[in-house]
């Protein structure tokens, strides 16, 4: 097994009991609201008599306690069976396999934007700690750190879709549009341009924060000190070692917000109409699709523990010093 | 903001808007031109029903879409004969002893893969999947025992029990979506593949579905109707975000949006855009009454006086111009103005007059405490729509001006549901039960008593009255359509002195559409009508 796939498997063990908890949980507090799936599905349909409640009621398998229908869960996802979903009448797993691309191709690029132009305007502002630059980015950082990701994503949407038509509205795609090859990957990215600048730019405003407050603390070093009376030129200091260190910190806070950023991403697909995770998670808890939200949520937990992996070992790579954890 | 310093068009607007304001009324879909053929007609999406067979799920969101693909025996019309329009039927008759509907069927029509259409086809629909499946056909086609079919096109219904063709005739826009035999014969009807990918005979065929993105409908070129359907493609795109339909027509990325999937509270400025039309007609065959449920359990809600009383402190007024910005009616029983047959003007009437619901209280023994108030109540406005809600807060205020402290509690749809019609956790309710075109189709069990609980949009206020029980049923089983409106009148007059609930106004929904969009909003179920001769200016 490569090693990297007998890690993931070893990182998944130790989430277990985690995952045990989350799953139980969901469960209880779904429970615990009242009205379901029939009472959910009777609000959409108009009506029904008694009697094709009753059936309904017995087919999905809600005539049972909460305790026997959780160990039938329990003991079918034990087999890879993650369900039937009363909401979309299929089996959860070909429901969220349709929707999960999606969002991660979302979060991948949101986060990779975010990380990206957040460490380098970061790198910008603490390069000289003080300075007009330094100023300028860090009140805009704070100032776009305050505005809420669906908010700017309205706001982006009035000025680029409706008032200048540069940029499509909504969707992942044109309808029905028989594009191939580049050019639906051309379509695809005019669609991201503006979900994808809305749900980063608030993490962007935190990176560049992050970096820039490392970096100011780091320059008061002894080590950087020792640098410049070593006569080494200022761009190199700042790459080189200081970047370098800051980054750390940022790396961290980028597993810690994978999680975040699958929740930032449930209201940007419900602004752009994007038909993603987030939104199908909104759409489970209204109709108290119980095995489709449990699915969700164990996937987006396996989604979080293999991004904390990826940063793990990207931290490796930046920092010899923990290099060894494996 | 951003509006005032980027949009240009705007600008140029404010000089020419007064001509392209919102066209209200019929006038709205006089056309001039000469209908042009082709081009796509891409519509705001409602839901995406898992189920999407109109024969067994004969809801607004099914028929939103399915009703352009599968088709009834008749869909209603602003003229015409009992205010019908044929479809798959071309004449229909009851007998006089009320055991037998004859429906003739149209000749020439296929099914979208090419099998024909015959008489076969309406008496499996109507045995397998009306009487047995459809939430409203069970009620409708409760007595259906048979269907003979001498020839290809006719179909006989034949019924155990005598049962009013005044009702069958009104239900057939909504109950009888016919399905082919063909595909569900000898199969589980519910669980059939055909329910998503639908097969009908309608003049757009099923294309695509993608699951939170749109469905796809393309025209079908043997359709019936010589030179129908006029669009290539419909498309529905689903816009889950409020404000979403909105901008996407102003955008013209969609071209139209009805269920209200413009907010009230956009339409101001929508209307102003030029380019787009506000159509508050086409909804005539489904509209919603917003009434205050009470739960007659409770010993102060028992009392008539109390419940006289909560219906003179409600303004409807205020209700219509405020809460509805002028799109309602005020309404003083169960049937909507519209329906002619059937509507009874002439009942007792509860004015605004909060000064003769205190007296009225006061009387039934309910003076005013220490802290001003007399009683407190559980209030569950209904989360459907935002007027429910509003509607809510407004009767709070209203309650408390005369001493009854309403407290709202607060619930999503499902939970909701359970509250009211299983739990009959509630003192009073908004809700918003709706007209389908006859009282026995969802009117009645709003006062019938006996039900069992669980049934969501029926009487589990623990009202019970002889007398219009026995109205209900007779009415149920008389043929002769004047006396059978008369009882319906009748029953009117008496909710109207008894109050089992309070009818404040009648409301429906709103279209907005690109001004190229026509004949948009020409018979009173048109949004879920099939649309054969809706096209698209150039």
């Amino acid at each position: 097994m490569p090693p990297l796939v007998s890690l993931f498997l070893k990182r998944l063990l130790g989430a277990l009991p985690v995952l045990a908890i989350v799953l139980v949980g969901s469960f209880l507090l779904l429970e615990a609201a009242s009205g379901d799936a029939v009472d959910a599905y009777v609000a959409r349909s108009g009506a029904l008599d008694a009697e094709q409640m009753t059936q309904l009621r017995q087919e999905w398998g809600l005539d049972k306690g909460p305790v026997y229908r959780f160990k039938a869960y329990a003991s079918a996802l034990a087999t890879g069976d993650l369900g039937w979903s009363t909401a979309f009448e299929r089996p959860v797993a070909s429901v969220i396999l349709e929707r999960l691309p999606i969002t991660l191709l979302l979060m991948v690029l949101a986060t990779a934007l975010a990380f990206l132009f957040g460490s380098l305007l970061g790198v910008i502002a603490g390069a000289r700690p003080g300075s007009v630059r330094d100023r300028f980015l860090s009140i805009a950082s704070l100032a776009v750190y305050a505005v809420p990701g669906f908010w700017l994503g309205l706001v982006l949407i009035v000025i680029f879709a409706v008032d200048l038509r540069w940029l499509p509205i909504g969707g992942i795609e044109s309808i029905a549009s028989g594009k191939a090859g580049l050019a639906r990957l051309a379509d695809i990215a005019a669609h991201l341009v503006l979900p994808v600048t809305s749900l980063a730019t608030v993490y962007l405003a935190l990176y560049l924060r992050l970096m820039r407050d490392r970096m100011s603390e780091i320059w008061h070093e002894p080590f950087v000190q020792a640098l410049r009376a070593r006569g080494l030129g200022r761009s190199r200091i700042v790459w080189r070692h200081i970047a370098r260190n800051a980054v750390l910190p940022v790396v961290t806070m980028l597993g810690l917000q994978a999680a975040a950023m699958l929740g930032g991403s449930v209201v940007v697909e419900s602004v752009f109409a994007i038909p993603g995770f987030g939104r199908l998670a909104a759409e489970a808890v209204a109709r108290r699709d119980t095995p489709l939200l449990l699915g969700i949520i164990l996937c987006s937990a396996v989604t979080v523990i293999f991004a904390n992996l990826l940063v793990d070992l990207a931290y490796g790579r930046l920092d010899p010093r923990v290099r060894t954890g494996r | 903001m951003s509006r005032i310093i980027f949009n240009r068009r705007a600008f140029l607007a404010s000089t020419a808007s007064a001509a392209a304001m919102a066209s209200l009324g019929r006038s709205g879909w006089a056309t001039e031109a000469a209908p042009v053929k082709g081009g796509r007609l891409v519509v705001a999406g409602d839901s995406e029903p898992a189920n999407l067979n109109p024969a067994i799920v004969a809801s607004n969101g099914v028929f939103f879409v399915a009703s352009k693909v599968i088709e009834p025996l008749a869909e209603q019309a602003y003229e015409g004969k009992d205010g019908l329009s044929p479809r798959l039927a071309t004449s229909w008759e009851g007998s006089a002893d009320g055991l037998t509907a004859t429906f003739k069927l149209r000749e020439g029509v296929t099914w979208h893969d090419g099998k024909p259409f015959t008489s076969a086809d309406v008496a499996f629909s109507a045995l397998e999947v009306w009487k047995k499946l459809q939430n409203l056909g069970r009620v409708v086609f409760k007595n259906l025992e048979r269907v003979e079919t001498p020839d290809e096109q006719t179909a006989i219904l034949k019924f155990s029990q005598p049962t009013p063709f005044q009702l069958i005739r009104n239900a057939l826009p909504v109950v009888t979506s016919v399905v082919p035999k063909h595909i569900y014969e000898g199969t589980d009807i519910a669980k059939n593949p055909a329910n998503q990918q639908l097969v009908g005979t309608g003049p757009f065929k099923f294309g695509e579905y993608k699951p939170g993105e749109y469905y796809l409908l393309k025209r079908n070129d043997a359709y019936w109707q010589k030179d129908e359907p006029l669009l290539d493609e419909i498309v529905y795109q689903f816009l889950p975000d409020r404000a979403a339909a909105g901008n996407a027509l102003e955008a013209e990325q969609i071209q139209l949006a009805a269920f209200s999937a413009v907010p009230l509270a956009d339409l101001d400025r929508i209307s102003k855009v030029p380019g787009l039309k506000v159509y508050a007609n086409g909804y005539e065959g489904l509209t919603y009454q917003l009434i205050v449920e009470i739960n007659h359990r409770r010993k102060e809600l028992a009392d008539i006086r109390v419940r006289q009383a909560l219906a003179h402190a409600i303004d409807h007024d205020f209700v219509v111009k405020t809460i509805f910005l002028g799109y309602a009616k005020s309404s003083s029983g169960p049937v909507p103005a519209y329906d002619k047959t059937f509507f009874e003007p002439d009942v007792t009437k509860y004015d605004f007059d909060p000064a003769k619901a205190e007296a009225l209280l006061d009387e039934a023994g309910y003076k005013r405490g220490a802290d001003g108030n007399r009683f407190t109540l559980k209030l569950l406005p209904a989360p459907f729509f935002n007027e429910t809600k509003q509607f809510g807060d407004y009767l709070r205020q209203a309650l408390a001006k005369v001493g009854i402290d309403a407290q709202i509690v607060s619930n999503d749809t499902p939970a909701h549901l359970k509250a009211v019609y299983t739990d009959h956790a509630f003192d009073i309710t908004v809700a918003t039960p709706v007209y389908r075109s006859d009282p026995a189709i969802s009117m009645t069990i709003l006062f019938e008593s006996g039900l069992p609980a669980g049934v969501p949009f029926s009487n589990q206020y623990g009202y019970a009255n002889a007398e219009i029980d026995k109205l209900i049923k007779d009415a149920a089983s008389t043929i002769d359509a004047d006396k059978r409106a008369g009882l319906y009148k009748e029953l009117q007059k008496k909710v109207a002195d008894d109050l089992p609930l309070i009818n404040v106004a009648e409301f429906s929904f709103i279209t907005v559409a690109r001004d190229t969009v026509q004949n948009v909003s020409d018979n009173p179920r048109w949004a879920v009508s099939n649309w054969s001769n809706v096209w698209l200016k150039q």
